[in-house]
């Protein structure tokens, strides 16, 4: 049964290449040729520089400022996010009541799921937006119960001390119930029996999370912790809407720089590629790291 | 998926067991009481926020500012006819509404096809073809911003729906294709091979046989993409400059807020948020397996 078959492949697959090649594949390419280039703007030449917009790069403290943050973010939001999905996860998983064997759900469990995924599908355009006023000196809920209980009422986005942590915070806070779905659904996935075996056994709570569920999630964790360190690394649209990386750059993000410098007051296109091709290369190194990092045997439930 | 009824099984140390039994109870009843404050503590925080939001939609922006935790003396809906009118939401709703309808349909079918044949049909260079494909996924979208900003202009694209349709879907394909070249290779051969014999031709096979039995796997990545879809800020925002009756949602509501910045009108843009906060919320809690299944299934594969 041959017949029909080329025809089936080339219209089946020929489309998708075409539009992925033109919008997806080409831009990718051509970044790095534009990244040596000096290209100013809309319609002025553009002259290669080699890597000319490397070495500026190298000297630029805005971007080492960035960076820095990058750098934060990447340390501290998959431990946190990590940390406090797996724990509110074993609290819904194995924190109940029922059952002697203590591996039954709390009660409510379904509705605390519903609840906590709630941020996942709201865009991120609207939480910015939502904790930018939540943080408002004036007019936050925030201050609002602060200054009710006669605590200092913080500026928040608006002081360079607190800026960074604050949108750091709502980073974790958005992306912690994602994970708290996707732990307890591996969570489900582990025989009943080992938990039962290992409680006759006289293990402790404590002992039976260290030593049988994290090692047992461990594929899972791994791919939360690829997926939360890209994420780290990016943070554009939260920060752009909350605080456009100021108060005085303090909560700035390497995307909000390249933003900034291709479509901001100048328009720099080869210098903000150049940023791009950073961008690029350390979005790869993470990846690759957390894997390496990460890598354990595969644990198949027969 | 293990349904071990430990009630029926015969227990090994009886005597030891019924011992054990009483700290284990005691340890199990503080466990609970702790978990639950602390699970409560957390809804509370996902919750709150939203509720305010609500709340705030309805209050006057005297009333938002005097006190942000009071409730409202009287329900000010026009607060959301404003939104929706003067700021636009309505029309900004339908305009995503389209764009995400056209780029979820491309999205899909051009996605359900290159993982067809890269899941069932061998030809020279699929292995590299492929890998190319789906290498699209570790890329961050920052590096081909600038580029793209130019192949959409110089194709006549910018500033159209035209445009960022045919971007959101080939940004979501790299994804949609490993997703779904997965799921196709777990379908069974047997089906396929029996319709051929029966005479069925191979377009056929595909679109009578193969696609309702990928069903399960495309609801899952279809979920995946609408929601990246109609929650897309970044791409719009650069390949949907100027012409403001073609914004999309994201792009309005931010414009509310910088409109807030200068105007103060906290009740309008609370009233936006909670606009185009809700249907997506009714949509969630209404298919809410489906869509935690379908969300974290990308990530599991």
């Amino acid at each position: 049964m041959r017949q029909g078959r080329l025809p089936l492949i080339i219209s089946f697959l020929l489309p998708p290449l075409v539009l992925y090649g033109v919008f997806v594949l080409s831009p990718y390419l051509q970044a790095f040729q534009i990244s040596t280039t000096d290209w100013l703007g809309y319609s002025a030449q553009a002259d290669p520089v080699g890597l000319a917009n490397f070495r500026t790069l190298l000297h630029d403290g805005y971007v080492w400022n960035a960076l820095q943050n990058n750098a934060i973010l990447l340390a501290v939001v998959p431990v946190l996010t990590i940390a406090l999905g797996l724990f509110f996860a074993t609290m819904l998983a194995m924190g109940g009541r029922k059952g002697r064997a203590g591996v039954h759900g709390v009660r409510g469990t379904a509705v605390y799921r519903l609840v906590y995924f709630f941020p996942q599908v709201l865009s991120v355009v609207i939480i910015a937006l939502l904790w930018k006023e939540l943080y408002n000196p004036r007019s936050g809920l925030l201050n609002g119960a602060l200054g009710a209980l006669g605590l200092p009422t913080p500026a928040w986005l608006g002081d360079p001390r607190f800026a960074f942590w604050c949108v750091l915070a709502v980073m974790v806070w958005s992306n912690v119930g994602f994970y708290v779905v996707l732990f307890g659904a591996a969570m489900q996935a582990i025989p009943r029996d080992i938990y039962e075996a290992v409680l006759l056994d006289g293990a402790s709570r404590t002992v039976m999370l260290r030593k049988i569920t994290i090692p047992l999630l461990w594929d899972t964790v791994q791919v939360a912790w690829i997926y939360l360190a890209i994420a780290a690394l990016d943070g554009f649209i939260l920060v752009q809407l909350m605080t456009n990386g100021g108060p005085n750059f303090s909560s700035d993000v390497i995307g909000n720089r390249m933003y900034d410098t291709a479509f901001g007051s100048e328009t720099k296109f080869g210098y903000a590629s150049a940023i791009g091709v950073v961008m690029f290369f350390l979005t790869l190194s993470v990846a690759v790291l957390a894997l390496r990092a990460a890598r354990r045997d595969r644990i198949e439930y027969s | 998926m293990t349904s071990v009824d430990s009630g029926t099984r015969p227990s090994p140390v009886t005597a030891s067991g019924r011992t054990a039994d009483r700290p284990l109870r005691r340890e199990l009843g503080v466990a609970n009481a702790f978990s639950h404050t602390f699970l409560l503590l957390w809804a509370a925080m996902t919750v709150l926020p939203l509720i305010w939001m609500v709340v705030s939609s309805l209050k006057t922006n005297g009333e938002i500012l005097a006190d942000p935790w009071a409730l409202p003396e009287a329900l000010r809906l026009d607060n959301w006819t404003r939104a929706w009118t003067k700021a636009h939401i309505g029309r900004y709703f339908v305009n995503s509404a389209v764009v995400v309808a056209g780029s979820l349909t491309l999205t899909m079918l051009f996605g359900a096809t290159a993982a067809y044949v890269f899941a069932r049909y061998e030809f020279r260079f699929r292995q590299v073809v492929y890998y190319l494909f789906v290498g699209g996924m570790m890329f961050p979208v920052f590096l081909a911003l600038v580029p793209l900003f130019f192949v959409v202009r110089n194709a006549g694209l910018f500033g159209t729906w035209t445009g960022l349709i045919l971007v959101y879907s080939a940004y979501s394909l790299p994804f949609t294709v490993f997703f779904l070249t997965a799921f196709f290779r777990t379908l069974p051969t047997s089906v396929a091979e029996a319709a051929m014999i029966d005479g069925c031709g191979h377009f056929r096979l595909f679109f009578r046989v193969m696609l309702p039995m990928a069903r399960p796997g495309l609801i899952s990545v279809g979920i995946f993409n609408f929601l990246s879809h109609w929650n897309q800020f970044l791409l719009p925002q650069v390949l949907m400059q100027g012409d403001e009756s073609k914004w999309v949602l994201a792009q309005g509501l931010n414009a509310l807020a910088v409109n807030q910045g200068y105007a103060g009108d906290y009740a309008q843009l609370f009233a936006g948020l909670t606009i185009a906060t809700l249907p997506v919320l009714v949509v969630y809690v209404t298919f809410q397996r489906q869509i935690q299944a379908g969300l974290t299934a990308g990530q599991l594969k």
